[in-house]
Protein backbone atom coordinates (compact mmCIF):
# COMPACT_ATOMS: atom_id res chain seq x y z
CA UNK A 1 0.00 0.00 0.00
CA UNK A 2 1.14 3.56 -0.71
CA UNK A 3 3.04 5.30 2.08
CA UNK A 4 1.34 7.80 4.40
CA UNK A 5 1.93 8.98 7.92
CA UNK A 6 -0.43 7.82 10.64
CA UNK A 7 -1.64 9.96 13.53
CA UNK A 8 -3.87 8.95 16.40
CA UNK A 9 -4.66 12.12 18.33
CA UNK A 10 -6.00 11.73 21.87
CA UNK A 11 -8.09 14.90 21.83
CA UNK A 12 -10.62 16.48 19.51
CA UNK A 13 -8.58 19.71 19.44
CA UNK A 14 -5.51 17.82 18.24
CA UNK A 15 -7.54 16.09 15.50
CA UNK A 16 -9.01 19.40 14.31
CA UNK A 17 -5.53 20.97 14.29
CA UNK A 18 -4.17 18.10 12.17
CA UNK A 19 -7.06 18.26 9.71
CA UNK A 20 -6.83 22.04 9.46
CA UNK A 21 -3.06 21.93 8.90
CA UNK A 22 -3.19 19.26 6.18
CA UNK A 23 -6.50 20.14 4.53
CA UNK A 24 -7.27 17.81 1.63
CA UNK A 25 -4.00 15.90 2.23
CA UNK A 26 -5.45 14.47 5.44
CA UNK A 27 -8.06 11.75 5.62
CA UNK A 28 -10.03 10.69 8.69
CA UNK A 29 -9.88 6.99 9.60
CA UNK A 30 -12.84 5.66 11.58
CA UNK A 31 -13.91 2.16 10.48
CA UNK A 32 -11.79 2.30 7.32
CA UNK A 33 -14.15 0.17 5.23
CA UNK A 34 -14.21 2.83 2.51
CA UNK A 35 -10.87 4.55 3.13
CA UNK A 36 -8.80 1.35 2.97
CA UNK A 37 -10.14 0.60 -0.51
CA UNK A 38 -9.10 4.06 -1.69
CA UNK A 39 -5.68 3.80 -0.09
CA UNK A 40 -5.06 0.47 -1.78
CA UNK A 41 -6.32 1.48 -5.22
CA UNK A 42 -4.60 4.86 -5.10
CA UNK A 43 -7.84 6.80 -5.59
CA UNK A 44 -7.06 8.33 -2.18
CA UNK A 45 -3.57 9.77 -1.74
CA UNK A 46 -3.44 11.40 1.68
CA UNK A 47 -0.11 12.39 3.21
CA UNK A 48 -1.57 11.76 6.65
CA UNK A 49 -4.26 9.39 7.95
CA UNK A 50 -5.89 10.60 11.17
CA UNK A 51 -7.28 7.74 13.27
CA UNK A 52 -10.02 9.20 15.47
CA UNK A 53 -10.71 6.07 17.55
CA UNK A 54 -8.51 7.17 20.45
CA UNK A 55 -10.44 10.38 21.12
CA UNK A 56 -12.65 10.06 24.19
CA UNK A 57 -15.16 12.66 22.90
CA UNK A 58 -15.78 10.54 19.81
CA UNK A 59 -16.19 7.19 21.55
CA UNK A 60 -18.93 4.86 20.37
CA UNK A 61 -22.23 5.18 22.14
CA UNK A 62 -25.95 5.82 21.74
CA UNK A 63 -27.51 8.02 24.42
CA UNK A 64 -30.85 9.71 24.96
CA UNK A 65 -30.37 13.33 25.97
CA UNK A 66 -32.51 16.47 25.82
CA UNK A 67 -35.22 15.17 23.50
CA UNK A 68 -32.82 13.52 21.11
CA UNK A 69 -30.76 10.39 20.67
CA UNK A 70 -27.05 11.19 20.28
CA UNK A 71 -24.85 8.76 18.36
CA UNK A 72 -21.08 8.97 18.89
CA UNK A 73 -18.90 9.41 15.81
CA UNK A 74 -17.25 6.00 16.01
CA UNK A 75 -20.47 4.03 16.63
CA UNK A 76 -20.57 1.10 14.21
CA UNK A 77 -23.48 -0.35 12.24
CA UNK A 78 -23.73 -3.49 14.40
CA UNK A 79 -24.23 -1.33 17.48
CA UNK A 80 -26.92 0.74 15.77
CA UNK A 81 -28.76 -2.29 14.41
CA UNK A 82 -28.91 -3.93 17.82
CA UNK A 83 -29.58 -0.86 19.98
CA UNK A 84 -32.90 -0.76 21.84
CA UNK A 85 -33.37 3.02 21.55
CA UNK A 86 -32.72 3.01 17.81
CA UNK A 87 -34.99 0.02 17.25
CA UNK A 88 -37.78 1.61 19.25
CA UNK A 89 -37.75 5.17 17.90
CA UNK A 90 -35.83 4.90 14.62
CA UNK A 91 -36.71 1.47 13.31
CA UNK A 92 -35.92 2.28 9.68
CA UNK A 93 -32.38 3.36 10.65
CA UNK A 94 -31.87 0.09 12.53
CA UNK A 95 -33.07 -1.76 9.42
CA UNK A 96 -30.67 0.15 7.19
CA UNK A 97 -27.71 -0.38 9.52
CA UNK A 98 -28.51 -4.10 9.64
CA UNK A 99 -28.12 -4.57 5.88
CA UNK A 100 -24.97 -2.54 5.23
CA UNK A 101 -22.34 -4.92 3.83
CA UNK A 102 -21.73 -8.08 5.84
CA UNK A 103 -21.23 -8.80 9.55
CA UNK A 104 -17.50 -8.13 9.10
CA UNK A 105 -18.22 -4.74 7.54
CA UNK A 106 -20.92 -3.80 10.06
CA UNK A 107 -18.53 -4.47 12.94
CA UNK A 108 -16.20 -1.79 11.54
CA UNK A 109 -18.20 0.67 9.43
CA UNK A 110 -19.37 3.73 11.34
CA UNK A 111 -22.53 5.76 10.83
CA UNK A 112 -20.43 8.95 10.66
CA UNK A 113 -18.17 7.37 8.06
CA UNK A 114 -21.14 6.26 6.00
CA UNK A 115 -22.39 9.85 5.68
CA UNK A 116 -18.92 11.45 5.34
CA UNK A 117 -18.09 9.12 2.47
CA UNK A 118 -21.24 10.62 0.93
CA UNK A 119 -21.92 7.74 -1.41
CA UNK A 120 -25.25 8.30 -3.18
CA UNK A 121 -25.95 4.66 -2.28
CA UNK A 122 -25.32 5.05 1.48
CA UNK A 123 -28.05 2.98 3.12
CA UNK A 124 -28.25 5.04 6.30
CA UNK A 125 -28.77 8.32 4.41
CA UNK A 126 -32.48 7.90 3.57
CA UNK A 127 -33.54 7.10 7.16
CA UNK A 128 -31.35 9.91 8.53
CA UNK A 129 -33.08 12.31 6.09
CA UNK A 130 -36.53 11.04 7.05
CA UNK A 131 -35.82 11.29 10.79
CA UNK A 132 -34.40 14.82 10.48
CA UNK A 133 -30.92 13.95 11.76
CA UNK A 134 -28.51 16.71 12.72
CA UNK A 135 -24.79 16.26 12.07
CA UNK A 136 -22.57 17.72 14.77
CA UNK A 137 -19.20 18.85 13.42
CA UNK A 138 -16.19 20.31 15.22
CA UNK A 139 -13.73 22.54 13.43
CA UNK A 140 -11.24 25.36 13.86
CA UNK A 141 -14.10 27.80 14.47
CA UNK A 142 -16.01 25.69 16.96
CA UNK A 143 -18.98 23.38 16.72
CA UNK A 144 -21.65 23.43 14.00
CA UNK A 145 -24.99 21.64 13.82
CA UNK A 146 -25.75 20.77 10.21
CA UNK A 147 -29.18 19.41 9.18
CA UNK A 148 -28.55 16.19 7.27
CA UNK A 149 -30.57 17.65 4.36
CA UNK A 150 -27.78 20.23 3.96
CA UNK A 151 -24.90 17.78 4.36
CA UNK A 152 -24.60 15.84 1.10
CA UNK A 153 -23.27 17.53 -2.06
CA UNK A 154 -22.28 14.71 -4.38
CA UNK A 155 -20.42 11.40 -4.22
CA UNK A 156 -17.53 11.84 -1.79
CA UNK A 157 -18.33 15.51 -1.13
CA UNK A 158 -20.09 16.98 1.91
CA UNK A 159 -20.54 20.52 3.22
CA UNK A 160 -17.86 19.95 5.88
CA UNK A 161 -15.18 22.63 5.68
CA UNK A 162 -11.41 22.43 6.02
CA UNK A 163 -10.43 21.06 9.41
CA UNK A 164 -13.97 19.95 10.28
CA UNK A 165 -14.90 16.46 11.38
CA UNK A 166 -18.14 14.85 12.48
CA UNK A 167 -18.28 14.32 16.25
CA UNK A 168 -21.74 12.81 16.39
CA UNK A 169 -25.19 12.53 14.91
CA UNK A 170 -28.34 13.60 16.72
CA UNK A 171 -31.79 12.25 16.03
CA UNK A 172 -34.67 14.28 17.49
CA UNK A 173 -37.13 11.98 19.26
CA UNK A 174 -40.33 11.86 17.22
CA UNK A 175 -43.01 14.15 18.63
CA UNK A 176 -45.78 12.09 17.02
CA UNK A 177 -46.33 8.40 16.59
CA UNK A 178 -44.61 7.36 13.38
CA UNK A 179 -44.46 4.33 11.12
CA UNK A 180 -41.32 4.02 9.00
CA UNK A 181 -39.43 1.47 6.97
CA UNK A 182 -36.18 1.16 5.03
CA UNK A 183 -36.10 -0.90 1.83
CA UNK A 184 -33.45 -1.45 -0.76
CA UNK A 185 -32.73 -3.33 -3.95
CA UNK A 186 -29.36 -5.00 -4.37
CA UNK A 187 -27.90 -7.74 -6.52
CA UNK A 188 -26.35 -9.77 -3.73
CA UNK A 189 -26.93 -9.51 -0.02
CA UNK A 190 -23.76 -9.19 2.05
CA UNK A 191 -21.58 -7.52 -0.55
CA UNK A 192 -23.15 -5.32 -3.14
CA UNK A 193 -24.19 -1.71 -2.80
CA UNK A 194 -27.77 -0.67 -3.30
CA UNK A 195 -29.32 -0.18 -6.74
CA UNK A 196 -32.06 1.73 -4.91
CA UNK A 197 -32.07 2.53 -1.18
CA UNK A 198 -35.14 4.14 0.26
CA UNK A 199 -36.97 5.14 3.45
CA UNK A 200 -40.60 6.15 3.94
CA UNK A 201 -42.39 7.39 7.04
CA UNK A 202 -45.90 8.50 7.91
CA UNK A 203 -46.92 10.04 11.22
CA UNK A 204 -50.24 10.51 12.95
CA UNK A 205 -50.20 14.20 12.04
CA UNK A 206 -50.60 13.18 8.38
CA UNK A 207 -47.05 13.99 7.31
CA UNK A 208 -45.39 11.51 4.96
CA UNK A 209 -41.71 11.57 4.05
CA UNK A 210 -39.84 9.73 1.34
CA UNK A 211 -36.06 9.74 0.99
CA UNK A 212 -34.07 7.77 -1.52
CA UNK A 213 -30.56 7.25 -2.78
CA UNK A 214 -28.52 5.48 -5.45
CA UNK A 215 -30.65 7.10 -8.16
CA UNK A 216 -28.82 10.42 -8.44
CA UNK A 217 -25.72 12.31 -7.29
CA UNK A 218 -26.92 12.48 -3.69
CA UNK A 219 -29.68 11.09 -1.46
CA UNK A 220 -32.76 13.31 -1.42
CA UNK A 221 -35.82 13.91 0.80
CA UNK A 222 -39.41 14.72 -0.14
CA UNK A 223 -42.19 15.68 2.29
CA UNK A 224 -45.94 15.50 1.76
CA UNK A 225 -47.82 17.47 4.42
CA UNK A 226 -51.15 17.49 2.57
CA UNK A 227 -52.13 14.25 4.30
CA UNK A 228 -52.69 12.43 0.99
CA UNK A 229 -49.94 9.83 1.27
CA UNK A 230 -50.48 9.20 4.97
CA UNK A 231 -54.22 8.65 4.53
CA UNK A 232 -54.91 4.91 4.23
CA UNK A 233 -58.25 5.74 2.56
CA UNK A 234 -56.94 8.20 -0.05
CA UNK A 235 -57.54 7.22 -3.68
CA UNK A 236 -54.73 5.43 -5.49
CA UNK A 237 -54.71 8.13 -8.19
CA UNK A 238 -54.31 10.90 -5.63
CA UNK A 239 -51.40 9.10 -3.97
CA UNK A 240 -49.85 8.37 -7.36
CA UNK A 241 -49.82 12.07 -8.26
CA UNK A 242 -47.88 12.90 -5.08
CA UNK A 243 -45.52 9.93 -5.34
CA UNK A 244 -44.77 10.56 -9.02
CA UNK A 245 -43.77 14.11 -8.09
CA UNK A 246 -41.37 12.64 -5.57
CA UNK A 247 -39.97 10.02 -7.97
CA UNK A 248 -39.31 12.79 -10.50
CA UNK A 249 -36.36 13.85 -8.36
CA UNK A 250 -34.41 10.75 -9.44
CA UNK A 251 -31.70 11.03 -12.10
CA UNK A 252 -29.79 7.73 -12.12
CA UNK A 253 -26.40 7.58 -13.81
CA UNK A 254 -26.19 5.99 -17.26
CA UNK A 255 -22.63 4.88 -16.58
CA UNK A 256 -23.20 2.74 -13.50
CA UNK A 257 -22.34 -0.94 -13.86
CA UNK A 258 -24.74 -1.83 -11.07
CA UNK A 259 -28.06 -1.24 -12.78
CA UNK A 260 -29.48 0.62 -15.77
CA UNK A 261 -31.35 3.89 -15.22
CA UNK A 262 -34.56 2.22 -16.47
CA UNK A 263 -34.25 -0.57 -13.92
CA UNK A 264 -33.50 1.82 -11.07
CA UNK A 265 -36.48 4.04 -11.89
CA UNK A 266 -38.76 0.99 -12.13
CA UNK A 267 -37.51 -0.34 -8.80
CA UNK A 268 -37.79 3.10 -7.19
CA UNK A 269 -41.52 3.02 -7.95
CA UNK A 270 -41.96 -0.54 -6.72
CA UNK A 271 -40.07 0.08 -3.49
CA UNK A 272 -41.64 3.52 -2.99
CA UNK A 273 -45.19 2.16 -3.10
CA UNK A 274 -44.26 -0.85 -0.99
CA UNK A 275 -42.54 1.32 1.63
CA UNK A 276 -45.48 3.70 1.84
CA UNK A 277 -47.88 0.83 2.51
CA UNK A 278 -45.54 -0.68 5.12
CA UNK A 279 -45.12 2.70 6.84
CA UNK A 280 -48.93 3.09 6.99
CA UNK A 281 -49.29 -0.45 8.38
CA UNK A 282 -46.61 0.17 10.99
CA UNK A 283 -48.25 3.41 12.12
CA UNK A 284 -51.51 1.48 12.53
CA UNK A 285 -49.63 -1.11 14.65
CA UNK A 286 -48.16 1.69 16.75
CA UNK A 287 -51.66 3.04 17.37
CA UNK A 288 -52.89 -0.40 18.42
CA UNK A 289 -49.99 -1.39 20.63
CA UNK A 290 -48.19 1.87 21.36
CA UNK B 1 10.43 6.04 3.98
CA UNK B 2 7.42 4.70 5.80
CA UNK B 3 6.70 5.46 9.44
CA UNK B 4 7.05 2.55 11.84
CA UNK B 5 5.15 2.07 15.09
CA UNK B 6 5.52 -0.35 17.95
CA UNK B 7 2.37 -2.41 18.40
CA UNK B 8 1.40 -4.82 21.15
CA UNK B 9 -1.36 -7.32 20.45
CA UNK B 10 -2.47 -10.61 21.90
CA UNK B 11 -2.74 -13.15 19.10
CA UNK B 12 -4.39 -16.49 19.95
CA UNK B 13 -3.63 -15.85 23.60
CA UNK B 14 0.01 -14.99 23.08
CA UNK B 15 1.27 -11.44 23.62
CA UNK B 16 3.24 -10.15 20.63
CA UNK B 17 5.25 -6.95 20.35
CA UNK B 18 5.95 -5.87 16.78
CA UNK B 19 7.46 -3.00 14.87
CA UNK B 20 5.14 -2.43 11.93
CA UNK B 21 5.00 0.00 9.04
CA UNK B 22 1.88 2.14 9.48
CA UNK B 23 0.62 1.35 5.96
CA UNK B 24 0.48 -2.41 6.44
CA UNK B 25 -2.74 -4.25 7.12
CA UNK B 26 -3.43 -6.57 10.01
CA UNK B 27 -3.72 -9.33 7.39
CA UNK B 28 -0.18 -8.66 6.09
CA UNK B 29 1.32 -8.63 9.58
CA UNK B 30 -0.46 -11.84 10.63
CA UNK B 31 0.68 -13.68 7.52
CA UNK B 32 4.15 -12.26 6.95
CA UNK B 33 5.47 -11.23 10.37
CA UNK B 34 3.74 -13.81 12.57
CA UNK B 35 3.64 -16.49 9.85
CA UNK B 36 0.01 -17.23 10.63
CA UNK B 37 -0.85 -18.07 7.05
CA UNK B 38 -4.15 -19.76 7.88
CA UNK B 39 -5.81 -16.37 7.37
CA UNK B 40 -6.12 -15.99 3.61
CA UNK B 41 -5.64 -13.05 1.30
CA UNK B 42 -8.03 -12.95 -1.61
CA UNK B 43 -10.08 -9.94 -2.73
CA UNK B 44 -8.35 -7.34 -0.55
CA UNK B 45 -11.56 -5.32 -0.67
CA UNK B 46 -13.74 -6.59 2.16
CA UNK B 47 -15.94 -8.63 -0.13
CA UNK B 48 -14.89 -12.27 0.13
CA UNK B 49 -14.29 -12.77 3.86
CA UNK B 50 -11.27 -15.09 3.37
CA UNK B 51 -9.24 -12.84 5.72
CA UNK B 52 -11.86 -12.92 8.53
CA UNK B 53 -10.34 -12.85 12.02
CA UNK B 54 -11.77 -11.91 15.41
CA UNK B 55 -10.59 -8.66 16.98
CA UNK B 56 -11.78 -8.30 20.56
CA UNK B 57 -14.28 -11.04 19.78
CA UNK B 58 -15.79 -9.38 16.68
CA UNK B 59 -15.45 -10.81 13.19
CA UNK B 60 -13.88 -8.43 10.72
CA UNK B 61 -11.97 -8.40 7.46
CA UNK B 62 -8.28 -8.12 8.37
CA UNK B 63 -7.54 -6.72 4.88
CA UNK B 64 -9.51 -3.60 5.81
CA UNK B 65 -7.72 -2.89 9.07
CA UNK B 66 -4.28 -1.39 9.55
CA UNK B 67 -2.06 -3.41 11.86
CA UNK B 68 -1.51 -0.28 13.98
CA UNK B 69 -5.27 -0.18 14.62
CA UNK B 70 -4.99 -3.54 16.38
CA UNK B 71 -2.61 -2.07 18.96
CA UNK B 72 -3.76 -3.35 22.36
CA UNK B 73 -6.33 -5.72 20.85
CA UNK B 74 -7.01 -9.43 21.26
CA UNK B 75 -6.80 -11.11 17.87
CA UNK B 76 -8.01 -14.65 17.16
CA UNK B 77 -7.13 -16.48 13.96
CA UNK B 78 -7.99 -19.94 12.68
CA UNK B 79 -4.72 -21.24 14.17
CA UNK B 80 -6.20 -20.60 17.63
CA UNK B 81 -9.26 -22.82 17.19
CA UNK B 82 -7.73 -26.25 17.80
CA UNK B 83 -6.64 -26.90 21.38
CA UNK B 84 -4.01 -29.48 22.39
CA UNK B 85 -4.05 -31.06 18.95
CA UNK B 86 -7.83 -31.49 18.99
CA UNK B 87 -10.00 -29.77 16.41
CA UNK B 88 -12.67 -27.36 17.65
CA UNK B 89 -16.30 -28.52 17.34
CA UNK B 90 -16.75 -26.26 14.30
CA UNK B 91 -13.63 -27.57 12.58
CA UNK B 92 -14.72 -31.14 13.22
CA UNK B 93 -18.23 -30.40 11.94
CA UNK B 94 -16.81 -28.87 8.73
CA UNK B 95 -14.95 -32.13 8.13
CA UNK B 96 -17.88 -34.34 9.08
CA UNK B 97 -20.31 -32.49 6.78
CA UNK B 98 -17.92 -32.21 3.85
CA UNK B 99 -17.96 -28.42 4.08
CA UNK B 100 -14.39 -28.17 2.82
CA UNK B 101 -13.55 -28.62 -0.85
CA UNK B 102 -10.58 -26.53 -1.95
CA UNK B 103 -10.36 -25.15 1.58
CA UNK B 104 -9.30 -21.62 0.73
CA UNK B 105 -12.34 -19.91 2.22
CA UNK B 106 -12.55 -22.31 5.18
CA UNK B 107 -10.50 -20.32 7.73
CA UNK B 108 -12.66 -17.26 7.10
CA UNK B 109 -15.87 -19.31 7.21
CA UNK B 110 -14.78 -20.88 10.50
CA UNK B 111 -13.96 -17.54 12.12
CA UNK B 112 -17.25 -15.97 10.96
CA UNK B 113 -19.12 -19.02 12.27
CA UNK B 114 -17.18 -18.87 15.53
CA UNK B 115 -18.27 -15.25 16.05
CA UNK B 116 -21.86 -16.07 15.08
CA UNK B 117 -22.17 -18.94 17.57
CA UNK B 118 -20.46 -16.98 20.34
CA UNK B 119 -23.08 -14.23 19.99
CA UNK B 120 -25.99 -16.53 19.15
CA UNK B 121 -25.47 -20.18 20.20
CA UNK B 122 -28.75 -21.35 18.60
CA UNK B 123 -29.12 -19.49 15.31
CA UNK B 124 -31.93 -20.13 12.85
CA UNK B 125 -31.09 -21.06 9.26
CA UNK B 126 -31.65 -17.43 8.23
CA UNK B 127 -29.34 -16.23 10.97
CA UNK B 128 -26.62 -18.61 9.79
CA UNK B 129 -27.05 -17.33 6.22
CA UNK B 130 -26.84 -13.75 7.44
CA UNK B 131 -23.89 -14.45 9.75
CA UNK B 132 -21.92 -16.00 6.89
CA UNK B 133 -23.11 -13.68 4.10
CA UNK B 134 -19.72 -11.95 4.12
CA UNK B 135 -17.88 -15.17 3.23
CA UNK B 136 -17.77 -16.36 -0.35
CA UNK B 137 -17.06 -19.98 -1.34
CA UNK B 138 -16.07 -20.52 -4.95
CA UNK B 139 -16.64 -24.28 -4.58
CA UNK B 140 -20.19 -23.44 -3.49
CA UNK B 141 -20.14 -25.58 -0.36
CA UNK B 142 -22.74 -23.28 1.17
CA UNK B 143 -25.19 -26.07 1.95
CA UNK B 144 -22.57 -28.15 3.76
CA UNK B 145 -21.13 -25.12 5.56
CA UNK B 146 -24.58 -24.20 6.81
CA UNK B 147 -25.18 -27.80 7.93
CA UNK B 148 -21.90 -27.82 9.82
CA UNK B 149 -22.70 -24.62 11.69
CA UNK B 150 -26.21 -25.82 12.53
CA UNK B 151 -24.81 -29.18 13.69
CA UNK B 152 -22.57 -27.41 16.21
CA UNK B 153 -25.48 -25.23 17.30
CA UNK B 154 -27.57 -28.37 17.86
CA UNK B 155 -24.73 -29.91 19.84
CA UNK B 156 -24.74 -26.89 22.10
CA UNK B 157 -28.17 -28.01 23.35
CA UNK B 158 -26.64 -31.07 24.98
Amino acid sequence: MQPFSYERPATLAAAVALLAAHGPDARVLAGGTDLMLGLRSGSEKPSVVVDIKHIADLSPGIREEAGAVAIGATTVMSDLAGNALIRRYFRALAEAAAIVGSVQIRNRATLAGNICNASPAADTAPPLLVYGAVVVAAGPRGTRHIPISEFFVESGVTTLGRGELVTGIELPLPSRRTGAVHLRRTRRRGHDLASVTLCCSVDEGGVAKLAYGSVGPRPVLFIDDTGTLADPAAAHEAKARVLEGMFAGASPSKRSMRASPEYRLAMLRVLGWRALQTAIDRLAEERTHG
Amino acid sequence: MVDMLSVVMTVNGRRRTLEVAVNRTLLDVLREDLELTGTKECCDAGECGACTVLVNGLALDSCLMLAVEADGAEVSTVEGLAKDGKLSPLQQAFLDKGAVQCGFCTPGQLMAAQALLAANPHPTLDEVHEGLSGNLCRCACYLQITEAVLAVAEGAHE
